[in-house]
């Protein structure tokens, strides 16, 4: 994909066309069976999840499975659920009811701590406000959890800094701090920084709602690099086009369930009238 | 005035400086526990920690001079040297306000930065050391050496309750002898000035250099 398809779809919020994908889709991404039986090694296994803020019942049982290498796209409106999905995945949410398989871990309301420890180390999440370390060198971001949490020694670490920074196309800032880096190239920091713990699947939440559609592509195109790479992602999103290209199953929630799910295709022949008004009404 | 009374003057203002120093230290560590205590995990914890801010900040540190000087000859312990009873009600009040001061910084770290080391598996003490208390300290510069220098005046009380011959109470018996109260009390206020002003200048410099991540 272009840089400037990327900015015509951030920047076009209210405005949104479905583009044509099917000549520039990622070659990875060729539809594969999405069935709901496969189990032993889906990633990712939601049952029937329940979550409640106080009197908000923000998940009303969700089911979703995301097998090794799939892309998830979750869209929706502000306060559907999505985000609020993503980080039940990640135990930044405690669960009311159901149960959470992520990467071989399962747990319900609680977790164990030993397993928590494992489960953080096997998700790498991001987030669109970035929370990098702002006292820490960008280099000393990516290694901070290696050397304490990995025991790695320093230089092992800085070893795998230099690498995610290069996959990044960041390794001349190592040496920076974040408040020195543009929105975009702190964004791309936390997704190496991320990418360096070596996780099995990564979550992204709406990690480009902060930037503007510039700093939007170069980000995109670090996740479209993954992507290529085979890495399992579960991406919310607002970028329609962007969710089309690399998504492999788009996800739509409304008010708290997921209401539509369906291929790439499904954001052009939306099923259901309240998807279809979603899309017609941009976000 | 004599070269004598000067000495005198003096050592009042070295009294004054031991007591401030030895109060920053303690008050310190025991400022630093409370802050810890109440933002830990544990509810009985920060229960303490909250109850020991409440009665501490209520209390006047007039009151707690003479409850450290004069209880424990109450409770049947010898009499306790002047300075140990002043650092010991300095460091109880002092801790107070500085656990509540910090307590603020620490809860100032804005909490994704918490969530962010949570999600690198990092343990609570990890998060704590590693990234929240670094980023507390640059908040908490100005308001602590703001307190610090409070300290040092707080510390003329210990004159008041149990006669420790600190810069006021020297200067006060300076004055009661020549009634020059201009000069003593003038020149008591450009001591006290001397050992504040380097702690105003250390906190510049320490934020400076706090904030290089500013950038």
């Amino acid at each position: 994909m272009s840089a400037v398809s990327l900015q015509q779809s951030s920047a076009g919020g209210s405005q949104y066309r479905p583009v044509s994908t099917s000549q520039d889709r990622l070659a990875n991404t060729a539809e594969r069976p999405v069935d709901g039986a496969a189990v032993a090694d889906d990633i990712v296994r939601l049952e029937n999840v329940h979550k409640w803020f106080g009197d908000n019942h923000v998940l009303k049982g969700i089911d979703l499975r995301v097998k090794p290498g799939e892309i998830i796209a979750i869209i929706g409106q502000s306060g559907s659920g999505k985000s609020t999905a993503l980080r039940c995945m990640d135990h930044l949410e405690h669960i009311d009811k159901g149960s959470v398989t992520v990467c071989g871990h399962t747990f319900g309301e609680n977790i164990p701590k030993s397993d928590l420890k494992m489960l953080r180390q096997d998700v790498g999440i991001v987030f669109q406000s970035y929370n990098l370390f702002p006292h820490l060198t960008v280099e000393r971001n990516i290694t901070l959890a290696l050397t304490s949490v990995k025991k790695m020694s320093r230089s092992q670490a800085q070893e795998i800094a230099n690498t995610v920074l290069a996959q990044v196309g960041l390794q001349e800032k190592s040496r920076m701090y974040p408040e020195q880096l543009s929105g975009g190239q702190q964004q791309r920091v936390a997704i190496a920084r991320s990418l360096a713990m070596g996780p099995k699947l990564m979550l992204f939440d709406e990690v480009t709602s902060a930037l503007d559609p510039q700093l939007t592509g170069e980000v995109l195109r670090v996740i479209e690099k993954l992507a290529r790479e085979g890495m399992t992602m579960v991406l919310v999103t607002h970028e329609m086009a962007f969710a089309m290209k690399v998504a492999h199953r788009i996800v739509y929630m409304y008010q708290g369930k997921i209401h539509e799910q369906g291929g790439p295709q499904m954001l052009r022949d939306p099923q259901t009238p309240e998807l279809k008004q979603f899309l017609d009404n941009g976000l | 005035m004599n070269h004598e009374q000067l000495v005198f003057l003096l050592q009042g203002a070295w009294g004054t400086f031991l007591l401030s120093i030895l109060t920053f230290i303690f008050a310190s560590m025991t400022g630093l526990l409370i802050a810890l205590l109440r933002v830990s995990a544990n509810p009985i914890a920060r229960g303490v920690a909250f109850t020991y801010i409440q009665a501490i900040q209520g209390t006047p540190l007039l009151v707690l001079m003479g409850v450290c000087f004069y209880g424990p000859t109450i409770l049947g312990f010898t009499s306790v040297p002047a300075l140990t009873a002043a650092v010991l009600a300095l460091t109880i009040q002092s801790s107070a306000f500085l656990g509540e001061i910090w307590r603020g910084c620490i809860e100032s770290v804005p909490k994704n930065q918490w969530e962010a080391a949570e999600c690198l598996s990092l343990s609570r003490t990890q998060r704590m050391l590693m990234v929240i208390l670094p980023q507390a300290l640059r908040i908490a510069v100005p308001p602590t050496v703001g307190f610090m220098v409070q300290i040092v005046k707080n510390t003329s009380i210990a004159s008041l309750v149990i006669g420790f011959a600190e810069l006021s109470y020297n200067a006060k018996i300076l004055n009661n002898a020549t009634f020059q109260p201009f000069l003593y009390f003038g020149l008591a206020a450009v001591l006290y000035f001397i050992i504040c002003y380097p702690l105003s200048r250390l906190s510049l410099k320490l934020e400076r250099r706090l904030n290089v991540s500013r950038g």
